[in-house]
């Protein structure tokens, strides 16, 4: 399923919303969880699971194909872990 | 600067600030988004939200755990976990970057 997708299934489910309204529906939602990781707070959504921000520290990595040395410097990678419903639902406990 | 949790009220707040409906209509709209992103992900299908990432679903093969406290050897079974995987764009914000892509992925 793809964006657009979901936006048509929410937009089929409520036939009072405009389409272009659903959009900025979910649009809305995926705005604030990136600004909120954004800012380096965790999102946590119950039953479906938590957006974090992991650090990385700088290291030395290397060019797989030439096997030349290059710095790569510390950076910060989302990072999402399974809320336990949903961990449950994927296996068929729910 | 890291410290504050968000959380579905943050989300209805959003909503409700930039969409104009009710609060209550805004908690059963980040409701219905969130569940049915789940229900596709239970299905096992991949979900994709393009300047965002994608959520996939991968199964797992069976394989030998093992107790790390008693060292006890203990099958672990095939199982499906879900992935997310972020877009550039995701990863470039929270570096500080804005904008663009950068090449790869």
């Amino acid at each position: 399923m793809i964006k657009s997708e979901l936006v048509q299934k929410i937009a089929e489910a409520n036939p009072h919303l405009y389409q272009r309204d659903v959009e900025n529906i979910v649009n809305a939602i995926l705005d604030q969880i990136v600004d909120a990781l954004a800012k380096g707070d965790r999102v946590e959504l119950r039953g479906f699971g938590a957006f974090s921000v992991k650090n990385r520290d700088a290291r030395t990595g290397r060019n797989p194909r030439t096997g030349k040395q290059v710095d790569v410097s510390s950076k910060s990678v989302p990072y999402f872990k399974t809320g336990k419903e949903m961990r449950e639902r994927l296996n068929g406990e729910a | 600067m890291a410290g504050r949790t968000v959380t579905r009220a943050d989300l209805c707040e959003a909503v409700y600030q930039q969409v104009g409906l009710s609060r209550t209509e805004s908690a059963a709209l980040v409701e219905m988004v969130l569940r049915e992103i789940a229900d596709c992900l239970a299905k096992g299908e991949t979900v994709k939200l393009s300047s965002f990432g994608s959520f996939v679903v991968r199964s797992k093969g069976e394989r030998v755990g093992r107790n790390p406290k008693t060292g006890e050897e203990v099958p672990i079974e095939p199982r499906r976990v879900m992935v997310f995987k972020p877009s550039s764009i995701l990863k470039n914000r929270i570096n500080g970057r804005t904008g663009k892509p950068s090449g790869r992925d």
